[in-house]
């Protein structure tokens, strides 16, 4: 055999291939370009290239007023929003030194857990479909699309949401909306186990995931990972857990860890995650109390609208929150929150005006990417494919 | 351990380079200054107490006029064993804007200093792979800069007016088959 490739190689000149893979490859999810050199099959070298969807999110909430920054962070993730927006909500609200009453936590936690479901299920969707099984997408997109519905319900948009405000919520929610959520939340896990009889057990996908992309959990922290492709090799780092925001620390949920570290377990702790999130969101809808779902904060919350345009006072808070923004203490603070890919963090600077002085979004998209190379190098070309939909990244999130 | 204590375990440990230590609404920040910021990240890393392994973020500041030192570099670590935060300041003046990279301690400051370098121009000394991330390689200048126009630079940067160039060719492109 050997003889035969030094024959082989003797005859015809063999070298080493540079392929371009992205920016419009359909595998990369987003406008990921990787550059990879490679040795006939095995990938010697994996340079990522992101920027392209670069918005410069941070240079804009930078020029706004923390009210009419809340729509910039939709654009991060676009596919997750409300988890986005609860995120930045909580950073607000720490900084500002207000709490959102207690029917508003629950709310929030109830959508951002849809939230999850619904940003795991076209993870879960695409990520197959990269692998070469297209049944579990058309199943999954069935499914987020009745979360998307459920969006639309609840506060007239389905992808770009901007629903929690900095204080509470924007309205609250209708008995008909949780009606129809119940209902979801009681034929989902039905809908998870089709999910799982067609991929978990199935050949094909674990010999493409099993054993690829291992990372073990020191180096993993090492990077920086968080989320699911931390989970997957057995940290049971979940900011939900370590820092509870909202109800999170009121709802009764576990963690999914794995324990090789590999593709195959990232993708069992994200199904497992999508169960609990779902055992979140029926404990919530049980448990929801009743009472106002804004913060009673005049001064650095917006006012609601009907009183605006009856009441004088109201209606002067609202034109100075709009116009100058709230006053508040000179300081910092950095806020994480679990979204579906990671730790969203953001850490503001405030000089005690009503803009951010300097307002950073951590985003976990951005960290994972940064990983490709470790993960692909010294695998095969098809491995990379896998190693892209197993870190689960959005580019809108890590090009900012 | 509570962050007040590893602020004041730093202090006790480098007297020299510790310049402020702050709480705001319970979180606590350290100010340094930029020399011996790699011998106190490798400490923070390595000391079993403190344990800090997990580098949450990095990212530049901008206090143009507000502040005598102009930037600052941020770190936020977290100890997933020990359950604790902290969060550094390096300050790095405008005439020198260079720190060394933390990239031996942890991996994961790679693309965060690439960042930092690429929307600051702040350069990190011993970064193996020093390039602009988000923005094209020719770009001039650094957005995050509180001097830079919002509106973006005066000048249209080059490879923009390329594809312009191109589209208006594409255009005029008649096919004869």
């Amino acid at each position: 055999m050997d003889k035969e490739m030094e024959e082989i190689e003797k005859t015809f000149e063999t070298k080493e291939l540079t392929v371009s893979l992205g920016p419009q490859h359909p595998a990369t999810h987003g406008v990921l370009r990787l550059v990879l050199d490679l040795d006939g099959e095995t990938v010697v070298k994996c340079t990522p290239y992101v920027g392209y969807l670069h918005r410069g999110v941070e240079k804009l909430g930078e020029n706004r007023t923390y009210f009419a920054a809340l729509p910039l962070s939709d654009r991060l993730d676009y596919i997750s929003s409300m988890n986005n927006n609860v995120g930045y909500v909580n950073a607000v609200e720490k900084l500002f030194g207000i709490e959102a009453p207690e029917r508003a936590r629950y709310i929030r936690t109830m959508v951002a857990e849809m939230g999850r479901i619904s940003s795991h299920i076209i993870w879960l969707g695409t990520h197959v479909l990269d692998i070469g099984a297209t049944t579990p997408f058309l199943h999954a997109m069935a499914q987020r699309e009745r979360l998307l519905d459920l969006f639309e319900e609840l506060c007239g948009a389905r992808l770009t949401v901007s629903y929690p405000r900095v204080g509470g919520v924007r309205n609250d929610i209708s008995q008909e909306f949780l009606d129809a959520l119940y209902q979801f939340v009681l034929e989902f896990p039905s809908h998870m186990d089709d999910y799982e009889t067609l991929v978990t057990e199935n050949r094909i996908w674990k010999d493409r995931t099993v054993g690829i992309g291992v990372i073990s959990a020191e180096e993993a922290i090492n990077w920086g990972l968080t989320g699911g492709t931390l989970r997957g090799s057995g940290v049971d780092y979940d900011v939900r857990k370590y820092f509870p925001y909202d109800a999170y620390d009121k709802v009764d949920f576990e963690v999914p860890v794995g324990r090789n570290g590999d593709c195959y377990d990232r993708y069992l702790v994200r199904v497992g995650e999508m169960r609990q999130a779902n055992r979140i969101m029926k404990q919530c809808i049980e448990n929801l109390p009743a009472g106002p779902v804004m913060a009673d904060a005049p001064k650095l919350t917006l006012p609601p609208k009907d009183l605006v345009l009856k009441d004088m006072e109201h209606l002067i808070h609202q034109f100075i929150l709009i116009t100058k923004g709230p006053t508040i203490p000179e300081g910092e603070v950095y806020v994480g929150t679990e979204v579906p890919k990671g730790e969203l963090g953001f850490y503001f600077v405030s000089d005690g005006t009503g803009k951010p002085y300097r307002m950073r979004v951590r985003a976990p998209s951005f960290v994972h990417a940064s990983v490709l190379p470790r993960l692909s190098e010294g695998g095969l070309i098809a491995d990379v494919i896998a190693n892209i939909g197993t870190i689960d990244i959005v580019l809108g999130e890590c090009d900012r | 351990m509570e962050a007040l204590q590893i602020a004041e375990k730093i202090k006790e440990k480098f007297p020299e380079e510790t310049l402020d230590i702050r709480e705001f609404r319970g979180q606590v920040s350290v100010t340094l200054k930029k020399g011996r910021i790699l011998d106190i990240c490798r400490y923070l890393h390595d000391d079993p107490d403190l344990f800090l392994d997990y580098l949450v973020d990095v990212c530049g500041c901008d206090y143009l006029g507000k502040k005598d030192v102009r930037f600052e570099v941020v770190y936020h670590l977290y100890s997933i064993r020990h359950r604790h935060a902290i969060r550094l300041k390096a300050e790095v003046p405008d005439s020198d804007p260079s720190i060394d990279s933390v990239m031996p301690v942890w991996v994961g400051a790679n693309w965060h200093e690439r960042e930092c370098y690429d929307l600051f121009g702040i350069v990190f000394e011993g970064h193996p792979d020093l390039r602009r991330i988000l923005l094209p390689e020719d770009w001039e200048g650094y957005p995050l800069r509180k001097d830079y126009p919002v509106k973006g630079p005066e000048k249209e940067w080059p490879g923009f007016l390329e594809v312009l160039d191109k589209a208006k060719r594409y255009r005029e492109f008649e096919w004869h088959g």
